[in-house]
């Protein structure tokens, strides 16, 4: 699987692409974002939520907006970015 | 149908519109809004803006937000050109224009555009400051709001 990171997360994750190969129990975005957070620090991190619980860090598949039950494969492009400031 | 564009260089806006219009003669007028990089944040000077986003994703994004607005007024054409890279104090970011038989559906589009864009495009803007410090800029939730007036769903939180 492809996975992107856009902004602050690049920085603190130190890379803005990734290519891993997903074990068999990861089948939704909360599942990824779980898995990826025990890869380094810099994952746990970049993609902890806020301290009162809400969740910071956006997520698309194949370039759509995705929510935590958004389901995943090998094959998907997953990117995590913060919230859009464009404009 | 919508023109969108994302890149380093600058715009001319006389050219853009005048491009807009071509020899079309159905178009009663244009809304535009340009965003512009402000000197100064939180009190502090700026040194420079730089704006980074997702590319693929970003034009997908572009194109269904004219989508949107073209479902929603009748308009003879619109556009959304956004810079990205490092920019300057009194650089401007981005264009949105909305061409329509009437002013309101131009104006309304217009501000639809760039409320549409500012919570669903995928740009993020890190502030320089003079004094060498950087700092990424936080999502507002008055952006949400802005969304909100339209009816439109906020990006999934």
């Amino acid at each position: 699987m492809k996975i992107l990171y856009f902004a602050w997360l690049r920085e603190r994750i130190g890379c803005g692409e990734e290519t891993v190969a997903l074990p068999a129990d990861v089948t939704t975005v909360a599942d990824l974002v779980s898995w990826l957070g025990s890869r380094s620090p810099g994952h746990a991190s970049a993609l902890a939520p806020a301290s009162d619980g809400r969740r910071i860090v956006r997520c698309a598949v194949n370039q759509d907006f995705a929510d935590p039950e958004t389901r995943v494969t090998e094959r998907d492009e997953v990117a995590f970015f913060p919230p859009v400031t464009g404009g | 149908m919508a023109a969108i564009r994302v890149g380093l260089a600058p715009f001319d806006v006389a050219a853009e519109l005048a491009a807009l219009t071509g020899d079309r003669t159905d178009i009663g007028g244009i809304g535009t809004f340009i965003g512009i990089v402000r000197g100064t944040a939180h009190g502090r000077s700026l040194a420079s803006m730089t704006l980074e986003h997702y590319p693929g994703m970003t034009e997908r994004a572009l194109v269904a937000i004219a989508l949107a607005a073209e479902r929603r007024w009748p308009l003879q054409a619109c556009l959304i050109i956004h810079r990205v890279g490092r920019l300057l104090p009194g650089e401007p970011i981005v264009l949105v224009a909305a061409a329509s038989a009437h002013r309101q559906a131009a104006l309304d589009a217009t501000a639809f555009l760039i409320d549409w864009l500012k919570t669903k495009a995928p740009f993020w803007k890190k502030e320089t400051f003079l004094d060498g410090t950087e700092a990424w800029v936080d999502a507002r939730e008055t952006d949400e709001e802005a969304l909100a007036r339209w009816g439109a769903t906020p990006t999934p939180a």
